[in-house]
C-alpha cells in the first residue's frame, strides 16, 4: 500500500457511509495473502489435536482402551473427560448439559470422547483410529417425526405465544383445515472449517486464536474448562472463512481442548478437524415438524391459527431455546393473525446438538406461515399471492404480532407492489398456465413470497456493544470493536462509520483483529446485529474523541464550539482550516486524551418470556422475491429459471456489500429448501458429512435470470446507525419463493386444486413423490 | 524390452522454481506439501476430497508435446504424480507493476469475495478458463466453476467478475503465456524417459517409464496400488488413511494416454483424463456431451480417467453404463499378454471385477453408434452439477424398417451393486413396435431387473420410479419432438 496523503481540499472523504466500498480484504482474498488461523506461522513446537468421536448413537462406554493411541508415533498426550481441569462443560446457556468430552456416556454418533495430541496433525489423525472403545447400546431417537411434541423429552423450556382465542376463532370459522410440514435442517458449510490455536503464556495465561463469531464466549468457556478466571484468557480472531451461525457456539470445544493441552505441555496446540469430523461433530440448523390448524373465510381471510413447532435440537440445549423462540416470533412472517396460538417443542434427540444458523429459527417459522397461506389459497381456489396480500399486516391497524409488539414500520405493501410489477407476475402467471397446458412433462411454477425479519437479539442483554478507538499523533486511527469478520463486510462498514465521524479518508482507519483484550464482554456477531451495534459503539467512541478535539480547538483558537467543523481530512476553526492530523498533533501536545471506549445499547426493547409479551425487536427488515422454476415431472429434476428480488436495508451504509449479502443469502436459503439434505441412517449416523454427499448450490444452480434490486426509498424507522438496517439474515428466507414455485409446478399436475404440501428440502425426489401423490389424488 | 533407466527423485517446477524431491512419501499430497513444507498458504484446504475447490492450483504438463495448464485439486493430488509438470499456485499470479493480475482485479472490483476462503481457488479456476477462453460464455464459466464451492456470494458477483476479466488484460500477454516456450523446454528436459523409484516398503513410490514398464512392474508386484487421476485413491488417503504403498503413478504415461479411432471404434487409453477423452468422444458421440459436463467438477475431470472410473468398479461410476449400452470392450494387460472382454463382463459383483493379479486396464474401445441408431444417457442427481449419481440410465436403440425394436441395449448405474444391463426390459421391447404402449409395458419389467437401495442420495422407491421414467423420456425424445424433455435453460421467448 502506498503511503496515504490526505486531500485537504476534498469535497467529500473517500469511503464514508453510503458509499460502495469493496471489501477491505478483497485484495488479500484474491491473492491468497489474507491470513486465516491455519495460515498463521505456528510457534516452534506446535502440537496438533484430533478428536476421537463416538461410534455409537446412544450408549454407555463400557471400556475405553487408548493404549494403542498413546503408543502411536508422534503422540504426546490423549485427553479424556477426567483431564479437563475445570468444569467439563461448554453449555453456552449455562444449562450444564454439554460436556467438552463425553464422560462415560455418549448421546450422538460422532460425539467427541477423547482428544489426541501429537507432533503433527497427520499423526494425531492416524492415532485416533487406534482407539478401542466398547459400548453398551441404549435406545435412541434421531427423527422428530417419531416423537409427540407434547410428550417428548425437551432440552429447554418451550415457549407459548398467544393473542386472542385461536381455538374459538378456528372453531367459528367458515372453513378450517389441519396439516403438517417437515422442514429440513442445514449444514453451515463454511468453507473454512473450525480451528483453534492455543498459545500458552506465563501463570494461567493462554491466548487463543479461534475461528469464532463469539470470542467472549470462547473466553468464558475456556476459563471454565481450565478453572481459571476470564482475565487469564485472551481470544483473538482477525477473520473467519465463513460463519453463518455455525461458529457462534461450536468453536468452544476446539478452543477448550487446545487450551487444556497447551497448558499441560507448555506448547502451542492447534486443532483443525477434518471436514467430515467438523460436519459430524458440530451442530446445524434445526429441522422442524410444523403442525398447523387454520380457520378462514370464503375469501381466504385468515381468522385464527394454531401452530406447534417441534424442533430436532439434538442431545443438549445449546441455543435451541432462543432458536425455537425465534421460530415462533416469525410464525407470522408478514401476516396478521387475528387470533393465534403458537407453541414450541425443543425436542431431545440423539443427534448432534443443533445450533445457530443465519435466521436462527426465523426462516423455519416463516416457512410454516407460508404453508398456511398456501393451504388457504388452494382451499379457496385463489392465487397464493392474493391470499398473501389479503392477510398482510396493516400499517395503522391489524398490526399487532403474536408477541404483542406493534409493527410500526411496515413497508411490505410497497415492496410487494413494486416487485409484482417489475417481475411481471400477472403476465407470467398467465403464460405459465398456457405453457403447462401444452407441455406434457415439463411444468413451470411461479411464486412470490414476502419477508419480514425481526432485528435484535431476543435475549435483551445481548443488545450491547463496545468499541475502542485510538487516534495516533499522525492522524491515523486504530479501530477495534466486539464484532467479528466472517466475510459480511462488518469491519468495513464500521470503519466507514468512523471515517465519516472524523471526516477522514477510509484508509486512515486501520481495522484490527477482534480480541477480548481490547473490547470485553462482547456479544456474538449474530442476529444480523453486527453493524447496528458495533457501528453505533464505534461512532460513540469517535464522537468522544471528536468532542475533546472540538473543545480543545475552541479553547486554543478562542472560537465558539460551533465554529469548529470537521471537514474532509481537515478541521475548520473559525476562519482557518488545518489538517486533521495537525489538530490531532496539537491536541496531543496539549495532553488531550486521544483514545476512547465507545458503547451502545439498543433502546426501547424488552421481552417478558413468561408472559410472551414485549418488544423483542427494535425494528423489522423487509424484502420479497419472485421465482419461476421448470420441473421435469418424470424425474422431479428442476431448474430455477428466474428470480426477482426487491429487498431493503434502510439507508444502506454500503450498497455493494448489502447486495452481496442479499444475493448470497438468497442462494443459501434456496439451497436449504432444495438440494441440501441431511440424512441419517437407521443406526443414527449422519451420512451426509462431506461435500460429496451434502450438496450446497454451485454456480450453475443460480437462477438463469437473477434480478436483485436494493430498494432505495426506505430509511430505518428508528434512529439506527445512519438510518441503515441489518442485512445478514433477512435475505435468507427470500429462498422461500423457490420452494413455493416448485410447489406451484407440482400443483399443476392436479390442476391447482390440491395443495401439494411439498416438504423441504424439495429435492428432486420429494418433488417427484409429491407429483405422484397429486396425480393419484387428482379428480378424474 | 529395453532396460529403462531409473531415477530417484521427482522433478517438477513450482511457480518459478525447479524442484527435485528425493524424499517423497507415496501418499504425500500436493496441498500438504505446499502449505506445510513450502508455507505457501494461499492455497486452502476446504474438504480434502476434491469437492470444494478451495485448494485449486494449476498443473501444466506436456500433452503430445504441447503445454497445457489444467486446474486440479491439490488436496487429492499426490506429489508423486507431478513428475515433469509445472505447478502454479495463487502466489504466482502477477499483474503489471503494483497491480494485481487481471483475474484478481476483476474479482476485487466486482465484489467476488466475501469471506475470501474459497477465493484463491476461484481465482485459479477462472485463470485456467481465461487462458484457454478469454471471452467465455456464461455456460462455460459455470462449467469451469462446477468444482468450486462458495457459501457467501451466491456466485452472481463471481460471474460478473468472470465476464469482465478480459477488460483488465489480455490472456495472450499473461506471464504464463509469455513463458510458454521456456516452460515447455524445461518440462521437455525433465521428461527423460526414466522410471522414478523412491523409498522402500511403506514408503515405496514408482512412476513407470511407460506402459510397457508398468506391465513389467505390475507383473512383479501385483499388489501395488495403481494411481491414475487419484480422484478416488486420493480419498483413500485423506479420508481413510489407508496405506497405498507401493504406489504406482500412471497418469500421463506414454502408451496409456492415447486416443485413436479405427473402423468406427474409438480406443481410449486408461490414462486419458476425462477432459481429454470427452473432447474426442463428445464430438463423435454427441449424446455423451451433456453427461460428461456433469461428471465431477472441472478439476476432477482434469485429473480423473475413464480407465479409473471403470477399474474401480463402482456401481455409481458415470461412464460404464453408457459405454456398456454402446457395446464397449475392455483390454486388460498383464506383462505382454492382453485380453479384450465386453465391458459389462468386467463387473462381476460389488467390489469385485474381472481383473487378475498383475493385470491392469489398458484401454477401453467404444464403437461409434451407427447413424440410424438412437443413443441417450440421463443422469439423475440431487444437485444438477458436480454430484454423484443417484441413478443413471443409458439407452441405445436400433429400429427396424417396420418400426419395431431391432436391437436395444439399456444399462444403468446406481440401481444395483454393479453397472448393469436391464435385460428384462430389453427383452420386453425387442421385436415390438416402438410405441408408448410397448414402452409402458416394458416399464413394468424394471422390477425384475433392479432392486435398488435406499441411501443418502435417494430412496429405493425414487430410484425405481425415476429409472423407469427415463425409458419414457427416451421414447418421447426418439419420436422427434423438439420439446425440452430434460429441464434446461429457459429460452426467454419475450
Amino acid at each position: 500500500m502506498t503511503k496515504h496523503v490526505p486531500n485537504l481540499k476534498a469535497q467529500k472523504i473517500n469511503g464514508g457511509v453510503a458509499s460502495d466500498q469493496r471489501h477491505d480484504s478483497a485484495h488479500k482474498h484474491v491473492s491468497g495473502t489474507a491470513v486465516y488461523i491455519d495460515d498463521m506461522p505456528e510457534p516452534a513446537g506446535t502440537l496438533h489435536g484430533c478428536l476421537g468421536l463416538s461410534a455409537a448413537t446412544h450408549a454407555t462406554i463400557t471400556r475405553m482402551d487408548l493404549s494403542a493411541v498413546r503408543a502411536a508415533p508422534g503422540v504426546v498426550d490423549v485427553l479424556t473427560a477426567k483431564d479437563v481441569p475445570g468444569e467439563n462443560d461448554i453449555s453456552p446457556t449455562g444449562r450444564h448439559d454439554e460436556p467438552v468430552l463425553a464422560d462415560g456416556k455418549v448421546e450422538f454418533y460422532g460425539q467427541p470422547i477423547f482428544c489426541v495430541i501429537a507432533e503433527t496433525r497427520e499423526q494425531a489423525r492416524r492415532a485416533t483410529r487406534l482407539a478401542k472403545v466398547e459400548y453398551k447400546q441404549l435406545p435412541f431417537v434421531t427423527d422428530i417425526g417419531e416423537l409427540d411434541p407434547k410428550k417428548g423429552k425437551l432440552v429447554t423450556p418451550p415457549l407459548t405465544l398467544k393473542r386472542g382465542d385461536a381455538a374459538a376463532a378456528i372453531k367459528a370459522a367458515p372453513h378450517k383445515l389441519k396439516g403438517k410440514m417437515r422442514v429440513g435442517g442445514q449444514e453451515h458449510f463454511y468453507l473454512e472449517g473450525h480451528i483453534a490455536m492455543a498459545v500458552p503464556g506465563e501463570d494461567e495465561d493462554v491466548t487463543i486464536y479461534s475461528s469464532t463469531q463469539h470470542p467472549s464466549e470462547v473466553q468464558h468457556m475456556v476459563s471454565h474448562a481450565l478453572g481459571v478466571p476470564s482475565n487469564a484468557i485472551t481470544v483473538e480472531i482477525r477473520r473467519m472463512g465463513g460463519g453463518f451461525g455455525g461458529k457462534e457456539t461450536q468453536g468452544n470445544q476446539f478452543a477448550a481442548l487446545a487450551a487444556i493441552a497447551a497448558k499441560r505441555h507448555h506448547r502451542a496446540v492447534k486443532i483443525r478437524p477434518d471436514r467430515d469430523d467438523d460436519m459430524t461433530a458440530t451442530g446445524k440448523r434445526h429441522d422442524f415438524v410444523v403442525d398447523y390448524e387454520v380457520g378462514f373465510d370464503d375469501d381466504g381471510n385468515i381468522l385464527g391459527v394454531d401452530f406447534m413447532f417441534a424442533a430436532r435440537c439434538g442431545f443438549s440445549s445449546d441455543l435451541s431455546g432462543p432458536v425455537t423462540d425465534r421460530a415462533l416470533f416469525h410464525c407470522d412472517n408478514t401476516y396478521f393473525w387475528p387470533a393465534v396460538h403458537a407453541q414450541s417443542a425443543p425436542l431431545y434427540t440423539n443427534t448432534v446438538s443443533n445450533t445457530a444458523f443465519r435466521g436462527f429459527g426465523g426462516p423455519q417459522g416463516m416457512v410454516g406461515a407460508e404453508r398456511v397461506i398456501d393451504e388457504v389459497a388452494f382451499a379457496v381456489g385463489k392465487d397464493p399471492l392474493e391470499i398473501r396480500k389479503k392477510n398482510f399486516y396493516g400499517t395503522s391497524d391489524r398490526n399487532v404480532t403474536p408477541y404483542h409488539q406493534t409493527v410500526e414500520d411496515n413497508i411490505i405493501h410497497r415492496i410487494i407492489a413494486e416487485l409484482e410489477a417489475s417481475s411481471n407476475y400477472e403476465r407470467r402467471r398467465r403464460e405459465i398456465r398456457a405453457f403447462n397446458a401444452n407441455s406434457r412433462f415439463i411444468k413451470r411454477g411461479l411464486a412470490l413470497t414476502p419477508v419480514k425479519f425481526g432485528i435484535s437479539f431476543t435475549a435483551t442483554h445481548y443488545n450491547q456493544a463496545g468499541a475502542l478507538v485510538h487516534v495516533y499523533t499522525d492522524g491515523s486511527v486504530h479501530l477495534n470493536h466486539g464484532g467479528t469478520e466472517m466475510g459480511q463486510g462488518l469491519y468495513l462498514k464500521v470503519a466507514q462509520v468512523v471515517a465519516e465521524e472524523f471526516q477522514i479518508d477510509l484508509d486512515q482507519v486501520k481495522i484490527t483483529a477482534t480480541t477480548t483484550g481490547k473490547v470485553p464482554n462482547t456479544s456474538a456477531t449474530a442476529a444480523s446485529s453486527g453493524s447496528d451495534l458495533n457501528g453505533m459503539a464505534a461512532q460513540n467512541g469517535a464522537r468522544q474523541i471528536k468532542d475533546r478535539l472540538t473543545n480543545f480547538a475552541a479553547e486554543k483558537y478562542q472560537v465558539p464550539r460551533d465554529q469548529v467543523l470537521f471537514l474532509p481530512n481537515r478541521v475548520r476553526i473559525g476562519n482557518q482550516e488545518i489538517a486533521f492530523a495537525d489538530l490531532v498533533k496539537q491536541a496531543y501536545m496539549a495532553r488531550i486524551q486521544l483514545s476512547a471506549a465507545g458503547f451502545y445499547k439498543t433502546p426501547k426493547i424488552h421481552w417478558n418470556r413468561d408472559k410472551g409479551e414485549g418488544r423483542p425487536f427494535y425494528y423489522f427488515a423487509y424484502g420479497a422475491s419472485c421465482s419461476e422454476v421448470s420441473v421435469d415431472t418424470l424425474t422431479g429434476e428442476y431448474v430455477v429459471e428466474r428470480t426477482d428480488i426487491l429487498h431493503e436495508t434502510g439507508r444502506s451504509l454500503n450498497r455493494a456489500i448489502d447486495l452481496g449479502q442479499i444475493e448470497g443469502g438468497f442462494i443459501q436459503g434456496m439451497g436449504w429448501l432444495t438440494t441440501e439434505e441431511l440424512w441419517w441412517d437407521d443406526k443414527g449416523r449422519l451420512r451426509t458429512h462431506a461435500p460429496s454427499t451434502y450438496k450446497i448450490p454451485v454456480a450453475s444452480d443460480r437462477p438463469k435470470i437473477f434480478n436483485v434490486t436494493l430498494a432505495d426509498w426506505p430509511e430505518a424507522h428508528e434512529p439506527t446507525v445512519h438510518r441503515s438496517k441489518a442485512v445478514g439474515e433477512p435475505p435468507f428466507p427470500l429462498g422461500m419463493s423457490v420452494l413455493h414455485a416448485l410447489s406451484d409446478a407440482v400443483a399443476s399436475v392436479a390442476d391447482h386444486r390440491i395443495c401439494p404440501r411439498l416438504d423441504a428440502p424439495a429435492t428432486p425426489e420429494r418433488v417427484l413423490m409429491a407429483i405422484e401423490r397429486l396425480k393419484a389424488a387428482r379428480p378424474a | 524390452m529395453a532396460k529403462v533407466k531409473t531415477r530417484n527423485e521427482i522433478r517438477f517446477i513450482l511457480n518459478g522454481e525447479d524442484i527435485a524431491l528425493a524424499d517423497v512419501a507415496p501418499d504425500a499430497t500436493l496441498l500438504d506439501w505446499l502449505r506445510l513444507d513450502r508455507t505457501l498458504r494461499g492455497t486452502k484446504e476446504g474438504c480434502a476430497e476434491g469437492d470444494c475447490g478451495a485448494c485449486t492450483v494449476l498443473v501444466g504438463r506436456l500433452s503430445a508435446g504441447r503445454l497445457v495448464y489444467e486446474s486440479v485439486n491439490a488436496c487429492i493430488r499426490f506429489l508423486g504424480s507431478l513428475d515433469a509438470t509445472h505447478v502454479v499456485t495463487v502466489e504466482h499470479l502477477r499483474g503489471t507493476g503494483e497491480n494485481l493480475h487481471p483475474v484478481q482485479r476483476a474479482m476485487v472490483d466486482f465484489h467476488g469475495s466475501q469471506c475470501g476462503f474459497c477465493t484463491p481457488g476461484f481465482v485459479m479456476s477462472l485463470y485456467a478458463l481465461w487462458m484457454r477462453s478469454p471471452d467465455p460464455s456464461d455456460a462455460a464459466i459455470e462449467k469451469a466453476l462446477q468444482g468450486n464451492l462458495c457459501r457467501c456470494t451466491g456466485y452472481e458477483a463471481i460471474m460478473r467478475a468472470a465476464r469482465a476479466i478480459s477488460s483488465y488484460g489480455k490472456a495472450a500477454k499473461d506471464p504464463l503465456a509469455a513463458e510458454r516456450k521456456s516452460i515447455t523446454a524445461r518440462l521437455a528436459a525433465l521428461t527423460d524417459g526414466a522410471r522414478v523409484e523412491i523409498g522402500a516398503g511403506k514408503a515405496r513410490l514408482i512412476v513407470p517409464a511407460d506402459a510397457d514398464d508398468l506391465a513389467k512392474l505390475l507383473d512383479k508386484e501385483p499388489g501395488a496400488t495403481l494411481v491414475a487421476g487419484s480422484t478416488d485413491v486420493g480419498l483413500w488417503v485423506t479420508k481413510h488413511m489407508r496405506d497405498i504403498a507401493p504406489a504406482v503413478f500412471i497418469g500421463n504415461l506414454d502408451g496409456l494416454c492415447t486416443i485413436s479411432e479405427d473402423k468406427g471404434v474409438i480406443s481410449i487409453g486408461a490414462g486419458v483424463t476425462y477432459s481429454e477423452a470427452f473432447a474426442t468422444l463428445s464430438k463423435r458421440i454427441p449424446a455423451l456431451g451433456p453427461l460428461f459436463d456433469r461428471i465431477g467438477g472441472e478439476q476432477v475431470r482434469n485429473m480423473g480417467t475413464i480407465g479409473g472410473n471403470i477399474a474401480n468398479g463402482s456401481p455409481i461410476g458415470d461412464t460404464p453404463p453408457p459405454l456398456i449400452a454402446l457395446g464397449a470392450r475392455l483390454t486388460l494387460r498383464r506383462g505382454g499378454k492382453r485380453r479384450t472382454i465386453p465391458l459389462e463382463d468386467f463387473f462381476v459383483a460389488y467390489g469385485k471385477q474381472d481383473r487378475r493379479p498383475g493385470e491392469f486396464v489398458e484401454a477401453v474401445h467404444v464403437p461409434v453408434p451407427a447413424k440410424a441408431t438412437r443413443f441417450a444417457v440421463y443422469k439423475i442427481t440431487k444437485r444438477r452439477d458436480e454430484d454423484i449419481t443417484a441413478a443413471l440410465g443409458a439407452f441405445h436403440l436400433t429400429l427396424a424398417r417396420n418400426g419395431t425394436v431391432a436391437d436395444i441395449r439399456i444399462a444403468y448405474g446406481g440401481m444395483a451393486s454393479t453397472p448393469k444391463r436391464a435385460f428384462a426390459v430389453e427383452k420386453a421391447l425387442l421385436g415390438k413396435p416402438w410405441t408408448e404402449e410397448t414402452v409402458e409395458a416394458a416399464m413394468a419389467e424394471y422390477a425384475s431387473d433392479f432392486t435398488p437401495l435406499t441411501d443418502m442420495r435417494a430412496s429405493a422407491e425414487y430410484r425405481a420410479l425415476a429409472a423407469k421414467n427415463l425409458l419414457l423420456r427416451f421414447f418421447v425424445e426418439t419420436t422427434g419432438t423438439r420439446a425440452p424433455f430434460q429441464v434446461s435453460r429457459y429460452e426467454a421467448a419475450q
